[in-house]
Parts: C-alpha cells; structure tokens; sequence
C-alpha cells in the first residue's frame, strides 16, 4: 500500500514538473512584418515542437528545436492580415500573433471603367474606379496618389488626381463632345492602367427635313443627321417619318443611310409631314404642290 | 372469381359494340375530320351548303370543297387551296379553322347571300376572316360561288436593298475569365402608367433604346405592397416589341390579372436588353392609320412592305394616348397572312369601348418576322 502510494506521488510530481516547464516555453514574435519579406520567430524551453503559423487562406508548419530561432525564407508570408502562431509540444500549447503588412508601394492597379460605350457631353457620365495593389495582390493600406486622365478623341484631356484610402478610389468624367473612342488612364506612381471608352453621337438635334416631288409621290429628305454636337448619327439610327391627311395617318420607320434618311410615299396636296427620332423632333412640312 | 370474370366479358363486349356503332354510324363531324364519306349534310338550303363548305374545310376536304363550287371553272383547286390558306408561310398556314359561323345576308328562289365568319386558332392566339358567299340553287340543291382572292402578283423588278446589319463577335469560351464582352445596348423606359381594369391591374409605357446598337429587349414589373415586400412580378411577354433599332420605340403592357391597384405599394420596373444581330431590312409602311370612334372603337390601317423579301409574319402595336399625351391602353394585333412587296395588308386593333372616349392621338409600331432572313 505504501509502495502505491509513493508511485502516485512520483507521477503527480513528475507530471507538475512538466507542466511548469511547458509554461516556461514563450513564443517571440514580431508586431509586424512586411508582406514577402524574410522573417524569425523565437521559442524558449527546450525539446522539440511543432510551430504552427496561420490565417484565412494561409498555413505554415515547421518542426521547431525549442530555445533556437526559427527563419523563414522570403515570399513565405506574402499574403497580408493577422496572422496566429502556435507551438505545440507533447504536452503543451503555446500562442500568439502578429501581423503582414502589405507593401507601401504600389504594384498593380485594377482599374474598372463605366460604361464602355456612352453618349458625347455627358456630365460625369464616365466612373472610373481603381484598387491599388501590391506585389503581392495585397490592397495598399496606405493613403495613395491615383492620377486619372482621360484623352478624347481629339486630344483634349480632362484629368482629376484622388487619394486612395484603403486601397480604393474612385472618380467621375465627362465624355467629351467628340465621338469616338477615348483613352482612360489611371496612373499611381510608376504603374499605370488604361481602358478604352467608346463615345457615340448622342440624340438627333435639330431634325430637319425638305419635300419635293417625285414623279406622282412626295419625297421626304432629312438633312445630315447630327446631334447637339456636329456628330453624324450613326447609319442604322431610325427616324420616323409621319403623313397625316384629313384624319388618316401613315407612318414609316426608316433607318439613316448615308447620314441622312428618305422615304417616297403618296400624299395628296393639304398633308403635313413631320419627322421625329427616339423623343427628339423634327420640323414639320403642309404639302401644298 | 366468377363475378370478376362476368364483368370483365361484359366490360369487352360493350367496348366492341360501341365500337362498330361509331364505325357503322359515326357522328358527322367526327367523319368529317377522319377524311371519312359519311359527312352528309344537305345542301337544300343555302345555309346548309355553306355550312357544308364549313366542315369541308375544317377536314381539309379539298377536293369535295372545290367540286360543290359552282364557279370553279374560274380557278384551280390550288389556288383555292392558297385562298384559304394563304400563298406564302405565314401564321395561317399553320392554323387550325375552329369554328364557322353561317349568317344569312339576302335570300331568294334563285340565289342568296350568305355571311361565313371563320374563326382561326394558330399559335399566339385566335383570329377571324370573313367572306360573302353567293349561293345559287341548281336544281333541288344549292351550289356556292367561292369569291376567290387570287395571289398578287409582285411584277417582275429589281428591289435595291442596300440595307444595315449588325452583327455581333461575343465573348468565346475559349478567352480568358474577365475577359470583357461587348455592353449591353442602353435603353430607359420614357413612359410608365398603371391602369385599374376589371381584369386586374396593367401597366402600359414606352420602352425607348438610346444606344446605338440593336436590342432584345423585355420590361419586367414587380409589384410591391405598401410594406415594400413583393407582391407579385409579370414580364411584358409579346405586348412588346422586342427587337429595337437605335433610336426605336416600343410600347409594352404587363397584365396583372386580379390585382388591385390601391393593395400596391409601389411599382419596380426592370428593363433588361440584350445585344442581337439585327437587321434594318425589311423596313414596313403603316399606312391610312385611322381611329375609328365607337361602336367597335378600332384602329385600322395597313401595312405595306417596302422591301424585296417576304415577311412571314407581323405583329402590330398600338399605343393610345389621351389629349395630354399620356399612354392610356396598347393593344396588338398578329397578322395572319404573309406580306408580299409593295402589297398592302390591313389591320384591325380594337380598342376598349370604355377607353375608346379618351383616345386622342396614337402611335402604331410594327414587328415582322422573315423565314428568309433575320429580323
């Protein structure tokens, strides 16, 4: 019975022992470290373990001598956020944590231009958004510089400078008044990002069309459709033609050729013609030949 | 066992028998569509010869149809076959003739006039054509005199179609992910109004495509209720046309049948567009539009394809406006027979006779569809 009870006195002592010497091992970790770069953690204790190393989407393990120092190579740890380190031994757990920074300068841009295709002269009708990276597709935390510069056609140039905070920025343009294609430019340092916006003509102004005789019927001819800006509508555009006579009406929808739009119909003398396309009118003609 | 048996002998026998009393006796209509000779309706009236003529037709009798013609040595039995059917492809090629309603108009010894209203049933709804028959007795019956139409004749001609056509390189599977496809068209709706009917509740507006490019195009409303949760949602379906060219206007109508307006809240309206090929050929006249007043409010007009090819079908859309320009109903029309070229074609869409007093200008759009070519 003694001899029992001196066994369990042992293995409760030894037990203790363990215990107070797996409390002894500490982790040393750094507060920060930049993202990609080379890094060292150092354990206290003695023995082997087992160090653990990880965050969302990101795990380490290495087998670790407790009491040495423990290096990683460079590009172990590119992808930044709060990391959790774990030693673990055979009978003991110990952790603590730090952080990778992504890298102040920038790397790549991701650069989101709306809309690929809108009218000319439209206020603030271009968005330009860009998040800004780092080597490693980490989202630069620190406050950045993003030039936007967007180039008609033409050359003229509009160009707004934004801070990015957080990685993200943002800004509006004007499209300018000549159709075509504009060259949209976001630049942060030495990086830049470009994307290409397709101006169009917008709605017909100024709508105007002339009638003559031809042969027995009445042919209606729109001058060069344009809009607001001396841009030719596009071929295709449809434009409206409508007859009315002693409460009878007809209609045809043709579409411009050429730049202009024509259409021959039968039209007895007192007719009024009028001419519309999408909801910008035109003028109107009383056929009195 | 004994009764099982009993009653399945009994069951047997009577199906056998009921069997050789529709074959030796069928009921005359169900002859008539078999292709059956046992379709016997007098012909001792003008009524009952024009009615005969109905179940004729319906069984796509031909022959019998164009032998009892009192005329028929006027035209072949094909072109009557045309006349009924129609010459080129087109939805009443592919109709089925329903019903036949016989109207005495006029009636004497010798001959009469007899009214046959058909009603069609095809594959996006119902239609009726009409025609007056003279019938003339010969003998002890009476024989029609069918009015043919015969097919115009487009004369021998060169149509120049120098026509625009937008074709479209999409994004293939092969590109890299991300890789950008071509936007999609622009369009905004110009016109939205919902309207309390004893149906349900309908919205009606005008669906405009800015861009320059072509677009499908299709409006969807979600109604929701007062607390702003959804109700309900209906698409536009075909009260809209959905192929818009730069610039186009459509109409477009959501039906939503046993809906009150005062339980809506509000109204969510999505219109969606998507880039097509298109083409601006074949371009359609709509010609003599006239809003006739009550009774039987309508609008009626024709179409005239200015273009070489032939349109299978067309499908008419109105869109009523009231004095101050605010769309009060829209409405359309199939149009069951082919458009040839430069051949008018009339059309017909009714208007509500409730609504019919508030209609003061229109606007009236047409959408075609050409086995030959895209549209």
């Amino acid at each position: 019975m003694k001899l029992r009870i001196l066994h369990a006195l042992c293995g409760l002592t030894a037990t203790l022992l363990a215990c107070s010497f797996a409390n002894g091992a500490t982790l040393i970790l750094p507060d920060t470290i930049p993202a990609g770069s080379a890094f060292s953690i150092q354990t206290t204790g003695s023995g082997t373990g087992t160090l653990y190393i990880f965050s969302t989407g990101h795990v380490l393990k290495r087998d670790v001598q407790l009491g040495q120092t423990t290096y990683f190579a460079p590009g172990s740890l590119f992808i930044s956020g709060h990391y959790l380190a774990v030693v673990t031994g055979h009978s003991f757990t110990e952790t603590g944590s730090f952080d990778v920074l992504p890298e102040t300068k920038p790397a790549q841009l991701s650069f989101i231009a709306k809309p690929s295709r809108l009218p000319v002269g439209l206020h603030n009708g271009i968005t330009g958004a860009v998040y800004v990276f780092d080597t490693y597709y980490n989202l630069v935390l620190a406050p950045t510089l993003v030039s936007f510069e967007l180039a008609g056609p033409s050359g003229t140039i509009q160009k707004r400078d934004e801070m990015a905070h957080f990685g993200a920025v943002w800004t509006e343009m004007d499209s300018t008044n000549e159709q075509g294609n504009a060259k949209f430019v976001a630049r942060a340092g030495d990086i830049s990002s470009s994307r290409v916006v397709g101006q169009v003509p917008g709605d017909p102004c100024g709508l105007r069309m002339s009638a003559q005789r031809s042969s027995q019927q009445v042919q209606l001819v729109t001058d060069p459709v344009r809009d607001c800006h001396g841009n030719a509508v596009p071929d295709g555009t449809i434009v409206t033609f409508t007859a009315s006579y002693n409460g009878l009406q007809s209609t045809i929808d043709q579409p411009i050729k050429h730049g202009t739009a024509q259409i021959t119909l039968s039209a007895p003398t007192g007719a009024m013609f009028s001419v519309a396309s999408g909801v910008a009118m035109g003028n109107q003609i009383r056929w009195e030949k | 066992m004994i009764n099982g048996r009993m009653l399945a002998i009994l069951l047997g026998v009577t199906t056998l028998a009921l069997i050789l009393i529709g074959t030796v006796w069928p009921v005359p209509s169900a002859a008539a569509y078999a292709g059956g000779e046992r379709l016997v309706r007098s012909s001792s009236t003008p009524e009952s010869a024009v009615a005969t003529l109905g179940d004729q037709l319906r069984a796509h009798a031909w022959n019998k149809a164009y032998n009892s013609f009192a005329n028929k040595a006027q035209f072949t039995q094909q072109e009557f076959e045309h006349d009924v059917t129609g010459h080129s492809s087109s939805l009443r090629t592919y109709a089925t003739l329903e019903q036949v309603d016989v109207t005495p108009l006029h009636e004497s010894d010798h001959d009469a006039e007899i009214r046959v209203k058909m009603h069609w049933s095809n594959v996006v709804g119902s239609s009726e054509s009409s025609r007056d028959l003279h019938v003339v007795k010969s003998g002890d019956h009476w024989e029609i005199e069918w009015p043919i139409v015969k097919e115009a004749i487009v004369p021998p001609q060169v149509i120049a179609v120098n026509y625009l056509r937008w074709d479209v390189i999409y994004r293939g599977a092969g590109d890299d992910w991300g890789a950008q496809d071509v936007e999609a068209p622009h369009v905004r709706i110009i016109d939205m109004h919902p309207v309390q009917r004893a149906e349900g509740l309908v919205i009606l507006g005008e669906l405009l495509n800015e861009d320059v490019i072509p677009a499908y195009v299709s409006v969807t409303a979600t109604l929701l209720s007062k607390n702003q949760s959804p109700l309900a949602a209906e698409g536009s379906f075909d009260k809209i046309s959905h192929l818009l060219l730069p610039k186009q206007v459509t109409p477009f109508l959501i039906a939503f049948p046993n809906t009150m307006l005062s339980d809506v809240g509000s109204i969510r309206m999505t219109p969606t567009s998507v880039l097509v090929a298109a083409s601006a050929d074949p371009v359609i006249e709509i010609a003599n539009q006239q809003l006739n007043p009550t009774p039987g409010a309508s609008l009626t007009g024709q179409l005239i394809n200015q273009s070489g090819q032939i349109v299978n079908v067309a499908h008419v859309l109105g869109t009523f406006y009231d004095k101050t320009g605010q769309v009060v109903w829209v409405d359309d029309e199939y149009i069951d027979q082919p458009l040839l070229p430069q051949t008018p074609v009339a059309f017909e869409i009714h208007i509500p006779h409730d609504l019919a007093s508030n209609v003061s200008t229109q606007r009236t759009v047409v959408a075609t569809y050409s086995s030959e070519g895209a549209q």
